[in-house]
């Protein structure tokens, strides 16, 4: 990418949630430029703020929660100061769209699939219903969904849960947003469906020319579809890089855990590495590194001070104290180092 | 895999169908395979592809329409006797997809881990129930004193232990594992696969594993049947099939694993399986042991071109 132009930008959030009395800090500080045209991946555990994090973009935040600092800046507005519906539907589904990946309940069961997209075609793009739905069997077409025009008129029920998602997909895109966020849930799709609709994300991305962030749980799925990987834990970004610096030469301790407790880069007959513990109770403030009672290699200053972000190249940044150059040699799990002499030996190959 | 090949669960030829003439629907079609004592046997396809029916109609919760299932040697499908039909409900235990669902929220984690003794009464008395349930709870690595507590007061993976638990209460020889972990998060994955193995090896317990999961399927499973719309496409030992896949439908579908290495996964090649690729209104198809406990279903032609990709491979 030639000198990325940011889309989005965000700086320094806290996010809390008021829950039966007390408060909860969801994402706490967290910073992140998203760069135009580019497809980002959030991987992060269930409950890390992936999902939270996301939905601050669109003034999406369950009621009793709210943006309790920092920034996020979008074509030069702080939208993070938005205070009423109004100013958020200048963004909401128009700029920023949102899929939440469970076909089932984003889709009205009593309506046509047709309808439904050409409905989005209407309200945003103003157009008439001849060229509306000219223009929805195209989007059904880009989408993937075979015999588009009779397609068009069947209910949702008569579709497999993959061409679901694609209608999710295309409701999305007909709304012609610059940036497309892709939630999904914890139950993966089916294999092959899941890798047919990253594809289809990747194809529409560039068709659209759109700005995409994945969010998903399970790293291992992400390697093709991203240009770049933000690791969270805690309601922070841990680690950030291009998706190679993240798999190849991947920093913090948790994002080691990540990948080292994925089944494709286990040893068979071998214990499968394991995360231990839980992540913090986030009613609590948290001390020093949050993944520190978590990793068994944690080094003392880990409990007591927060990391700071600590470069790695221009494009790969992390925030553990393991790269501070003070800190004692910490050896990264066997399955990392193969991982990093993979990259080493074909950098220079 | 154990050296002397006893089989403990054979099915032979099995069909299921729900609904009734026009509405008839074949969900497992002819389907044949056997689990080895002390093995994993994993059973992949995408949803609705029958694998969770082929479980049920082994814990006797489908009617079979036709076929045998057999047990220790024993058919258990069909009429039998009550003698045997507790036997099975004993020996035969299944670990579900969604830990949430399947556990009943207002009962305490002592009733639901007793529940399949109660329901066969197979214990002497209270004191030997309660330390049965313990017992299984520990096994797990969970401690007694969560007995009284509810379902909702753990996590995922807790909860998915607790699951277990009911089922290895029952001292059972085999366990059919639907989903295991697929509703779980990532890092509570690898504890509840560890938790598995270590339980095989310790009680030398023979597993189904049900999975659509093809990457957590290579890494748990010896051997392996591929199935789709209720047909079993490709069976064999499992880094066998993985090196050498046969079936269009096997090689789609491990086309599909994500390879988490960016360098790789660039350079992969979806396949889309399409069925009308094969002729099987002129020649239809056998099930064929195409090399040594290696299986595939194909025509005579297919076969033919089967063999020979085996021999380029080799
Ligand atoms: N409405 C709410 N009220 C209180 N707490 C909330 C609310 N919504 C989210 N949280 C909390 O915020 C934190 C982050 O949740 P979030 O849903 O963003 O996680 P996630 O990373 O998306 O997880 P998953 O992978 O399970 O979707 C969690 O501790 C969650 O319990
Ligand atoms: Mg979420």
């Amino acid at each position: 990418m030639a000198s990325p132009k940011i889309k989005l930008s965000i700086r320094d959030l806290v996010i809390k949630f008021k829950l039966r009395g007390q408060v909860l800090t969801a994402i706490r500080e967290a910073s992140l430029d998203i760069y135009e045209g580019e497809s980002l991946a959030i991987v992060g555990e269930s409950g890390s703020g992936k999902s939270v994090f996301t939905k601050s973009f669109m003034g999406l935040l369950d009621g009793n929660g709210w943006i309790d600092s920092g920034s996020i800046t979008y074509e030069g507005e702080d939208i993070a100061r938005f205070k009423t519906e109004k100013e958020w539907l200048k963004i909401r589904g128009k700029k920023i769209a949102m899929v939440f990946q469970d076909p089932m309940t984003s889709l009205n069961p009593l309506k046509t699939v047709g309808k439904q997209v050409q409905e989005a075609v209407e309200l945003h793009q103003g157009l008439k219903k001849e060229e509306a739905k000219r223009l929805t069997i195209e989007i059904l077409d880009d989408v993937g969904i075979p015999d588009s025009e009779s397609r068009y008129k069947q209910f949702p029920h008569e579709f497999s849960g993959g061409m679901r998602q694609r209608v999710v997909i295309a409701i999305a895109i007909a709304c012609n947003p610059h940036l497309l966020i892709c939630d999904e849930p914890t139950t993966a799709l089916d294999v092959t469906i899941q890798a047919q609709i990253l594809n289809l994300l990747k194809n529409l991305k560039e068709k659209y020319s759109l700005t995409t962030i994945y969010i998903t749980h399970d790293l291992g799925v992400v390697a093709n579809v991203a240009d770049r990987i933000a690791v969270m834990y805690a309601g922070d970004i841990v680690e950030i890089g291009n998706s190679e610096e993240v798999f190849y030469n991947a920093q913090h301790p948790y994002t080691w855990a990540l990948l080292s407790s994925l089944p494709q880069l286990g040893v068979k007959g071998e214990p499968l590495h394991s995360i231990k513990g839980t992540p913090p109770n986030l009613f609590y403030e948290v001390k020093g590194d949050a993944f520190a009672p978590r990793n068994p290699k944690a080094l003392k200053i880990d409990f007591v001070e927060k990391p700071p972000y600590f470069e790695v190249s221009p494009t790969h940044k992390a925030k553990t104290w393991i790269l501070d150059p003070r800190a004692p040699k910490v050896d990264p799990p066997a399955s990392i180092k193969i991982l990093r002499d993979q990259w080493g030996g074909r950098k220079n190959a | 895999m154990p050296n002397k090949k006893d089989i403990l669960l054979e099915v032979k030829n099995l069909s299921v169908e729900f609904g009734k003439r026009k509405k008839k629907f074949v969900a497992v079609n002819d389907v044949s395979f056997h689990i080895y004592k002390g093995e994993t046997f994993g059973l992949v396809g995408e949803s609705g592809s029958g694998k969770t029916t082929i479980g049920r109609a082994i814990m006797r919760l489908n009617e079979s329409a036709s076929g045998d299932i057999v047990f220790n040697g024993k058919k258990i499908n069909g009429s039998i006797d009550k003698e045997l039909d507790k036997e099975i409900t004993k020996k035969i235990q299944m670990i579900f997809q969604d830990p949430m669902a399947s556990l009943n929220e207002r009962a305490k984690v002592d009733y639901i881990v007793s529940e399949g003794l109660y329901n066969i009464k197979n214990y002497k008395n209270e004191e030997e129930r309660k330390e049965k349930v313990e017992k299984a709870l520990l096994d797990v690595g969970l401690l007694p004193e969560f007995l009284s507590r509810f379902p909702h007061e753990f996590s995922g993976g807790q909860r998915q232990r607790i699951g277990i638990a009911r089922a290895l209460v029952m001292e059972p020889d085999l366990i059919i594992a639907d989903e295991p972990i697929s509703a779980l998060d990532v890092s509570i994955r690898a504890q509840v696969l560890n938790l598995l193995s270590e339980l095989q090896k310790r009680k030398n317990l023979t597993y189904l594993f049900i999975a659509h999961d093809l990457s957590v399927v290579r890494f748990i499973t010896d051997r392996v049947a591929v199935i789709h719309k209720g047909k079993i496409v490709e069976l064999a030992e499992t880094e066998r099939l993985y090196g050498n896949p046969l079936h269009p439908y096997t090689r789609s579908l491990l086309s599909a694993i994500p390879i988490p290495d960016p360098r790789k996964e660039k350079e992969k090649v979806l396949k889309i399986y399409d069925p009308s690729c094969h002729d099987y209104d002129n020649a239809p198809p056998k099930w064929v042991e195409i090399e040594p406990e290696h299986f595939v279903l194909g025509n005579e032609k297919e076969i033919e071109e089967y063999r020979i990709t085996l021999m380029h491979n080799q």
